[in-house]
């Protein structure tokens, strides 16, 4: 297992500081290593997050060699040649599990914003106190998005939170978490042979999440209601101007929609396997409200706002995959983590083998199966 | 069983999804119009021909639309406004989108009426404040749909039918407009 840094360094490097896992504790599982600590409804610190991914890392005993970065892969033979900061490996299988989120995504007329905004990623992002003084335009409304935005609007600042599509959860529902209800109704485990449109579940949002200690839902109405001024997706800049969309209206409607199908899922999914008398009674949301009237210009030389930030999601880095099988929009191309590749295959992607597959308890099944047809193909080659 | 059928040829336009996925230069369609002054405010626009799927495609035959100006402007009123003919291609753009989607999602449509509303402050076009744009000021559609459906699926058909609107991405985001003099 070759790490480019320390065991866990995406958590360690490339997360805000405030930021804590969208899954609760007790759902932080992986194989014969799970949490133990007093509080199974409370999601991890980054602290802890790097604590349970060492301790697996000792507990299971993975022949880490941290430090060690890969520069390329290549195909050599029967097998590859790895090329790493400290050597050459050969081998006749490769697992890619570098992840889908190695470099945040920025629209490119962020070129045309004034210098005198300054712009930053959520890799650039710590903590309100590193930000300028002043008013902040966050763009994306995915977990990040709204995670940021009401951090900084908490912070006193001024807070514009630009709405694309989006996914809109509740926290609790009907006294569980959501993502007990993914878990336990067996959306998460819907594999990625059976979903409608794989394509599109792949490329779908992280939803409107946070785990904080008092389990709060943070969806658009909560922030709005503590002053965060929503505005449509950015489109475009004009003359040193922010043009938004005027279809903020819908984009709201999709995901009341969406989230009121996924509800319907779980209470049939209760009312069917007699579990009703196990949770509260059902619920339903307000529908998102739109602001009257939603702005679709926005000056960005005026000095309301200083700096932008941008979560507008990631997508992964193969710069050093000299292999062709990443397609042309910078994907890995592959069938369930089985890549086109003879002998290489790929772990830890959206919707891998199933919707649970980047989620620390989703590798476990995913890994197995993959792992299990790379020792098909070991012996077939001899 | 009932065959759902709303007229809409749902499986071809699968099927040219998946073939333009691996040919994006087929996709490139070129929309064109060919506008003639009459007199005053009145003019003439003829559509027939455009390019798409690599070649020269044309309608069955020419269409030609007349605008004008009302009287409560002090024009002839031989058509239209311009403007309207957004609220035309607004309107029948979500309404080709709420039969295809519905077709697809197998949902059997009775009848599908809309009624399409632009808040205009003219003001803007007279030049009389300059605060005021030239444009609609907001555009509301409101559609009643008879279908075997619930409301939620109805709703359902109606944002994605504006997920998936030409015109109403034309409308609500910017687009370059490059106006030349020949």
């Amino acid at each position: 297992m070759l790490e480019r840094g320390e065991v866990a360094n995406s958590w360690r490097r490339e997360r805000w500081d405030s930021l804590r896992l969208l899954t609760p504790n007790w759902q932080s599982r992986l194989p014969g290593h799970h949490y133990q600590g007093p509080d199974p409804d409370g999601y991890m610190t980054m602290g802890e997050v790097v604590e349970f991914i060492e301790r697996f890392a000792t507990v299971s005993g993975a022949p880490v060699r941290t430090g060690t970065n890969v520069t390329s892969v290549r195909r050599a033979g029967d097998g590859y040649q790895v090329t790493t900061s400290s050597g050459a490996i050969s081998c006749r299988s490769v697992v890619i599990a570098s992840g889908a989120c190695n470099r945040p995504v920025v629209p490119p007329f962020a070129g045309a914003v004034p210098s005198s905004v300054t712009q930053i990623t959520p890799f650039d992002y710590r903590g309100p106190d590193r930000l300028p003084e002043g008013g902040v335009l966050v763009v994306g409304a995915s977990a990040t998005g709204v995670q940021l935005a009401a951090e900084l609007r908490r912070s006193g600042r001024p807070v514009i939170l630009s709405v694309g599509e989006h996914v809109r959860l509740p926290r609790l529902y009907r006294g569980r978490d959501v993502l007990w209800w993914m878990d336990a109704s067996g959306v998460w485990d819907q594999r990625h042979d059976e979903v409608d449109d794989l394509a599109r579940a792949r490329r779908l949002p992280s939803p409107q999440l946070a785990g904080t200690p008092g389990r709060g839902t943070l969806d658009l109405n909560v922030l709005a209601a503590m002053g965060v001024e929503l505005v449509g997706r950015w489109a475009a800049v004009s003359d040193g101007r922010a043009l938004f969309s005027g279809g903020l209206r819908n984009v709201f409607s999709l995901a009341d929609l969406k989230m009121g199908r996924l509800l319907d899922t779980f209470d049939e999914w209760a009312r069917a396997h007699g579990r009703d008398a196990d949770v509260g009674p059902p619920e339903r949301f307000a529908p998102t409200r739109v602001p009257e009237p939603a702005r679709w210009r926005l000056d960005l030389s005026s000095g309301e706002i200083r700096t932008i930030v941008w979560a507008t999601g990631f997508r992964p880095d193969y710069g050093w995959l000299e292999v062709p099988v990443v397609d042309e929009k910078g994907r890995l191309r592959h069938e369930g983590g089985v890549v086109g590749g003879p002998g290489l295959y790929a772990l830890g992607l959206p919707v891998l083998r199933r919707r649970k597959s980047t989620f620390i308890h989703g590798v476990e099944d995913d890994a197995r199966e993959v792992v299990g047809h790379l020792a098909r193909h070991l012996p077939v080659r001899r | 069983m009932t065959t759902i059928d709303n007229g809409v040829n749902v499986q071809a336009l699968l099927d040219a999804r998946e073939v333009l996925k691996g040919a994006p230069e087929a996709a490139k369609f070129t929309w064109r119009a060919s506008s003639k002054w009459q007199n005053g405010v009145h003019s003439t626009t003829s559509i027939q021909n455009f390019f798409g799927l690599g070649q020269e495609q044309s309608h069955k035959s020419e269409t030609v639309f007349t605008a004008d100006h009302p009287e409560v402007f002090a024009a002839e009123d031989n058509g239209i406004t311009p403007i309207e003919y957004l609220l035309v291609g607004l309107a029948s753009c979500l309404t080709a989108g709420v039969a295809s989607v519905a077709q697809n999602r197998g949902i059997q449509l009775r009848s599908v009426e809309s009624t399409v509303e632009g808040n205009h402050d003219i003001r803007g076009i007279l030049g009389a404040d300059s605060d005021v744009r030239n444009g609609f000021n907001d555009i509301k559609v409101t559609f009643t749909i008879d279908a075997d459906a619930s409301k939620e699926d109805i709703e359902a058909l109606v944002a994605q039918s504006q997920k998936r609107s030409a015109v109403f991405d034309a409308l609500t985001n910017p687009t370059n407009v490059t106006v030349d003099v020949a």
